[in-house]
């Protein structure tokens, strides 16, 4: 039985609606989950991975 | 042999590690120790961009419930000196990447956030670098922002000549 925080308290997984996404860009990786219980988001977690810095470039021009 | 105009590249390292001070109006620094940084939130409605010059509350996160987040943000791990490579006779980047990923947990906010703005809390909360990424909110739940591979075209902070 997985337990998953919620703002009800913590839940039992087998009740609740899962959801899961991606973002994949040239800034970021991020994947993202939610659960409903009904109609009701009572949870979501997310997690971004950064690429790289787009202004890096942008330094290196003003140091050049 | 023959001189080639360029900056050093060594001197991009020396920048990110404090070595140089051209200013008489410097900060007292301790040698061998690194200032402590932070990285704190800000929703998608603040304004943040590289005219800002420190932290500031004006727009950062606060929680929806609970004490998830803390104003000022999270300490930034720092177990890696600044480097520095050269990517030719003339050219080259230093560059720097916190260690760890910055991570609040058992929070909530729900009016979405889009910024990571990261400081200098040893010096007057002084800005460093703004970084944006796609708009979060976080119900009950963890937010993970992790860092990139610390390398001369990844890493978060570069200073690069070309």
């Amino acid at each position: 039985m997985a337990l998953v925080t919620t703002t009800h308290g913590d839940m039992d997984e087998s009740l609740l609606v899962k959801k899961e996404g991606t973002i994949d860009n040239e800034v970021e990786l991020t994947t993202w989950t939610e659960y409903y219980l009904g109609e009701e988001l009572v949870h979501r977690s997310a997690h971004v991975t950064l690429k790289k810095s787009p202004f890096a470039d942008l330094i290196a021009a003003t140091l050049a | 042999m023959a001189n080639t105009q360029s900056m050093c590249t060594s001197f991009l390292g020396e920048l990110l590690s404090a070595t140089h001070n051209f200013s008489s109006a410097n900060p007292a620094h301790t040698a061998n120790t690194a200032d402590t940084f932070k990285a704190a939130l800000y929703f998608t409605t603040a304004t943040l961009n590289a005219s800002t010059t420190a932290y500031s509350t004006t727009g950062e996160v606060t929680n929806t419930s609970g004490t998830g987040y803390t104003a000022g943000g999270v300490t930034v791990t720092n177990g890696t000196n600044p480097a520095s490579t050269n990517s030719s006779s003339t050219a080259g980047v230093g560059y720097w990447t916190p260690t760890a990923s910055f991570q609040w947990t058992a929070m909530t906010v729900t009016t979405a956030f889009d910024t990571v703005l990261l400081y200098n809390s040893s010096q007057s909360n002084k800005a460093v670098s703004v970084h944006t990424f796609g708009a979060q909110t976080i119900t009950a739940g963890t937010f993970t922002l992790t860092m990139p591979t610390n390398s001369t075209t990844a890493a978060l902070i570069r200073l690069s000549t070309t």
